[in-house]
């Protein structure tokens, strides 16, 4: 038995910040992958409002795949996998005439989420494998603070994900092929790129990472496969690109914040302070609508937003 | 960014004809191309909706059950008895109202999501206010009209925030539903609670006089009829009157619509407004009908259907209709499906997500294979 | 459909207004529907009704049919009067509270010669038509012994309970628990959290680990699916209780015992009047005595200690001898809620209305 309970020596507004911290850490990782995945796909000028079923699918891939196979890691490449093939038809249907971006990612979501719930029936009950976790906060002597700091070993990797994002879309040419398609198909053409097989592998690379992303839902936290997993989290993280200005690193900044404001309620509450247990739980969502209203503006497109991008006009 | 397919302009050419051959050439080939698009507008999404069953059935054949059994308990489950299809015109009714409130939103280029939302506090606010009035047919009125009313307030206001501060309605849509959803637990199990209602918090009851009854001859409530009623209406206010053209407009071309003076972003707070009235609507009409008071069981889903049906029906007022009996059939049978087959519920959701995606495929085939010039004796 | 409808009154029989419900106890099955709202294998509350369903279902001259994920709407009605038209069931057990008022009573009225039985105990004599009935256990019986075992267990004397919404059924399982705990610990509290609805993973697990956070060492729960709080106690390393099915599997070094239901037996009672044309109370209750409701095995780390003082506490259950609610007793605002003298036994109606937290529960009710 670990000896995980923590000791004294926090007290009471400490202990809802520190719960603020490790949750923020733990519900953020999923966004985090999602955001970045739908980062490189808008940058491409394309919008995946799919990545709700990704996730879903995603996460039930890895499961049903730890599973089987008693391999985490195996479980979480089954649910990048996933993405790809998703992220592939999302791109192939989108690539045909007449056909609307956003209509796809709604019905890629519905399939995605029914298609998962499907085939994860029989998971609902077995216990799979976890991906193992890195504790940061081995020099403190509170056991709170060092389980608040046990990080997930997929949150380390979102963030070198979210440092080699941004530099392959900044520094190398593939990133400046992606950023051309999504600024100006004109000059795009020019160039003698083909657009549409550009936005269909920014579409696969983000549908790869955004199974990651579910991968970690049931297999770290809460880490278990049921039909309640998913509260429409592929869907925030969509948001969340647009409120990190498509910058990576802004990414990663957005989905600490999102996590920080979803744990908010049960951390006050397990410190006492339950009224309007609701009201708290929606706190993210509030604050996810009044910063997009407050950084928008009729008139002048986002700083930052692709030219090519129809979407967040 | 305009989704632009009109479908079946029904408006009779009235416009003079310029004089000679030539003008005759070209009213005969504007006449056919309206007469492919009808045609399209009809063939295309029925052969879509076919192509989905014939998936569909490949994919439960893959499961290991034999497809034309499961097309048969699902036709039996859905139109097959008196029944089923009582069943199915049941859960139609709702569909048809809050698919309004994607639909109309659709028209002009907007993808609004919000139909869940509005329906859950258009529930709330006429249970709160329906126990406050007397005569039962007062409470009944007073309870729709306030509903209606408050589902359109809601989805007005990521209209305007469109409108008038650029947010992309289709996330701020989506985060007010949540919003929605944690004001009415809020509300329900705090200040409008009954305090009869112990273990399952509630508001003040309604009273059974006061509740909705079915059609006659009918074991489906009068909910059937007010959707009907309300896709007629708005297909009526988008085909033929001037706000309707002016809304399609908007949706074909926003600068097109500018430069010609509409007031665009009015528009678009109307066409939000009234689409989130129908929402709104189908949340009175579920405690008038079936609750009687307005508590967790309003979350029920029937807003993200809507969506579908709305998207399914090219955002045609009219095509609500058939669309919502189609899906309300899929949810009728799905649980002839659990009991003979032992196939999970989720599998409705899957033919559901099939039909979208072909539909959607579909749409790269209009104008395409009847692309043949008129043979016309000059 | 006519045929179905004379098929089932052939069935059903019986004068109307009789309060038995006669069956033809010979050749044609007794069809018997079960309806969860949610899925059947959540090691939690409708796991426990399908395992119920599966031991009648062995029992010769039934048959069952089940539907799972069933939300509390117009829907259940629909999957109630499909059951009884096209599967030609003739008793009906809609397993989840919130199908009672107004669906159940409803088809009640529209199909008399279906039983409905329902769990949750809202049945009013008078009130309510005759085909109905409802059934519920004590389960908070369990839930003191539980809890006597997790004060017993305890180092850190801190407690935590994650629960769905604040309403008396729960708030009986707190209080149960709590009171259990602090009857062999007085320094033991109890954490509250409410997650606000009966099934929500995230906000169960951020529960779970806000909790264990603050120094809690055992958890219980209050939820459809404990599944998740159970796999995050074992996985931070403290000790759990269980609740509605047995989740020992689920934490083979941290699970202590839990407080289950015994739906099977219930069921079988059931059957076996319904088979022989009895009549059937209209309302069936019971605790452990009665055998309704049933404690977990005892887990690896509970010690002797603590097993002897919960089986006492059994045995006082089981001899009718237990009182849980008696005063005086101070709610943890240091009201009052019963006064000195006064008991307030298993069945009292005062205890259905619960809505205060007991002394030592940290939390609010809302």
């Amino acid at each position: 038995m670990g000896a995980q309970t923590g000791g004294g020596g926090v007290s009471a507004a400490g202990g809802v910040a520190l719960g603020m911290v490790g949750g923020a850490i733990r519900i953020s990782t999923p966004f985090l992958f999602v955001s970045l995945g739908e980062c490189i796909t808008e940058k491409s000028g394309r919008v995946n409002l799919g990545l709700e079923g990704t996730l879903v699918m995603g996460a039930m891939a890895a499961y049903g795949v730890s599973y089987l196979t008693s391999s985490p890691w195996l479980g979480v490449l089954a649910a990048g996998a996933c993405g790809v093939v998703l992220g592939a038809l999302h791109g192939w249907l989108c690539a045909r005439p007449r056909v609307n971006d956003v209509a796809v990612g709604i019905a890629l979501m519905l399939f995605g989420v029914g298609l998962a719930f499907f085939l994860g029936k029989p998971l609902i009950g077995p216990t799979a494998p976890h991906l193992p976790s890195v504790s940061l906060g081995w020099w403190s002597a509170s056991g709170q603070v060092r389980s608040a700091l046990q990080v997930n070993a997929l949150f380390v990797l979102g963030l070198l994900t979210t440092a080699a994002v941004r530099f392959v879309l900044r520094k190398t040419r593939w990133g400046l092929v992606i950023r051309t398609v999504g600024e100006s198909a004109d000059a795009a053409r020019a160039m003698g790129y083909d657009i549409a097989r550009v936005r269909l592998l920014a579409t696969m690379a983000g549908g790869f990472l955004a199974g990651v992303g579910g991968s970690f839902l049931s297999l770290f936290y809460p880490g278990s496969w049921n039909e309640g997993l998913s509260s429409g989290q592929g869907l925030m993280a969509v948001a969340l690109v647009i409120f990190a200005r498509w910058d990576p690193v802004r990414c990663l900044l957005a989905s600490l914040l999102f996590g920080g404001a979803s744990a908010l309620g049960p951390a006050l509450q397990s410190v006492g302070v339950t009224s309007g247990y609701y009201l708290f739980n929606a706190a993210p969502y509030v604050l996810t609508l009044a910063i997009i209203v407050l950084t928008s503006s009729r008139d002048r497109a986002l700083l930052g937003q692709p030219a090519e991008l129809r979407m967040a006009r | 960014m305009g989704i632009g397919v009109s479908i079946g302009v029904i408006s009779p050419v009235t416009e003079p004809s310029p004089g000679g051959a030539a003008a005759v050439v070209a009213t005969a080939e504007a006449r056919l191309a309206a007469r492919r698009r009808s045609v399209e507008a009809f063939a295309v999404p029925s052969a879509a909706i076919l192509g989905a069953l014939i998936l569909f059935g490949i994919f439960v054949a893959l499961t290991g059950r034999n497809p034309l059994a499961v097309y048969h308990e699902m036709y039996r489950g859905s139109f097959g008895t008196w029944f089923s299809f009582q069943n199915t015109l049941q859960r139609a009714a709702p569909l048809m109202l809050t698919a309004l409130a994607t639909a109309l939103p659709l028209r002009l280029g907007l993808v609004v999501l919000g139909g869940e939302g509005a329906m859950v506090l258009g529930g709330l606010a006429a249970a709160a206010v329906g126990v406050h009035l007397h005569s039962p047919m007062s409470v009944k009125v007073g309870m729709f009209v306030v509903g209606a009313l408050v589902g359109g307030a809601w989805v007005a206001g990521a209209g305007v925030l469109r409108a008038y501060r650029g947010v992309n309605e289709t996330i701020s849509t989506l985060l007010l539903n949540y919003i929605a959803i944690a004001l009415l637990n809020h509300m329900v199990e705090g200040p409008l609670r009954d305090p009869a209602s112990l273990n399952k918090p509630s508001t003040l009851p309604i009273g059974d006089d006061n509740m909705l009854g079915n059609l006659p001859g009918l074991d489906v409530h009068w909910g059937l009829a007010f959707g009907v009623a309300a896709c007629l209406l708005a297909w009526f206010l988008m085909q033929r009157t001037t706000f309707g053209f002016a809304a399609r407009m908007v949706g074909g071309n926003v600068r097109a619509a500018l430069l010609n003076g509409l007031p665009v972003r009015r528009l678009i707070v109307v066409a939000t407004f009234l689409g989130g009235l129908g929402a709104g609507l189908a949340g009175a009409v579920e405690v008038a009908a079936i609750h009687g008071t307005a508590n967790a069981s309003l979350v029920t889903g029937y807003g993200y259907t809507g969506v579908l049906v709305a998207f399914i029906a090219r955002g045609n007022p009219l095509g609500v209709v058939p669309v919502a009996l189609l899906l309300g059939g899929i949810g009728a049978s799905g649980g002839l499906l659990q009991r003979v087959f032992d196939l999970p519920d989720a599998t409705v959701n899957v033919l559901q997500g099939i039909i979208f995606l072909s539909i959607l495929f579909s749409d790269s085939l209009y104008g395409r294979r009847w692309a043949r010039k008129p043979a016309v004796a000059a | 459909m006519a045929a179905g409808a004379i098929f089932v009154a052939v069935l059903g029989g019986g004068t109307p207004g009789s309060r038995s419900h006669r069956a033809v106890a010979a050749t044609p099955p007794l069809t018997i529907g079960f309806i969860y709202v949610g899925p059947k294998s959540d090691y939690g509350y409708n796991q426990a009704h399908a395992q119920g369903a599966a031991v009648i279902a062995k029992l010769p001259g039934v048959k069952i049919r089940e539907e799972e994920m069933v939300p509390e709407t117009s829907a259940v009605q629909k999957t109630m009067e499909s059951m009884i038209n096209l599967d030609g069931a003739t008793v009906l057990f809609p397993t989840s509270f919130g199908y009672f008022d107004p669906h159940i009573l409803k088809e009640a009225a529209k199909y008399k010669n279906v039983t409905f039985l329902h769990c949750g105990g809202l049945y009013t004599e008078g009130k309510h038509p005759t085909n109905v009935g409802s059934y519920f256990g004590y389960i908070d019986e369990a839930q003191y012994v539980a809890g006597i075992v997790a004060g017993m267990s305890t180092k850190s004397n801190k407690l935590g309970f994650i629960a769905a919404k604040a309403i008396p059924q729960v708030l009986r399982n707190i209080n149960s628990y709590t009171l259990g705990a602090r009857s062999v610990n007085p320094k033991a509290t109890t954490t509250v959290i409410f997650t606000g609805d009966w099934s929500m993973p995230v906000k169960e697990a951020e529960a779970a680990n806000s909790l264990i956070d603050q120094g809690i060492d055992v958890l219980t729960m209050h939820v459809d699916s404990p599944k998740v709080i159970v796999e995050t106690a074992e996985r931070r390393g403290i000790m759990v209780t269980g609740y509605h099915a047995n989740q020992a599997a689920l934490a083979p070094k941290g699970y202590l015992t839990g407080a289950e239901w015994n739906w099977g037996k219930v069921y079988t009672d059931y059957v076996e009047m319904i088979q022989a044309g009895k009549p059937y109370p209209h309302l069936l209750r019971g605790g452990l005595k009665e055998g309704f409701v049933k404690v977990s095995p005892y887990g690896k780390m509970v010690s002797a200690a603590a097993k002897k003082k919960a089986d006492a506490a059994k045995a006082k259950f089981m001899d009718g001898k237990m009182v849980v609610y008696k005063g005086p007793l101070k709610d943890n605002t240091g009201k009052v809620v019963i006064a000195a003298g006064v008991e307030q036994k298993q069945t009292d109606i005062a205890l259905e209305k619960m809505d205060y937290l007991v002394e030592g529960v940290v939390g609010k009710t809302h």
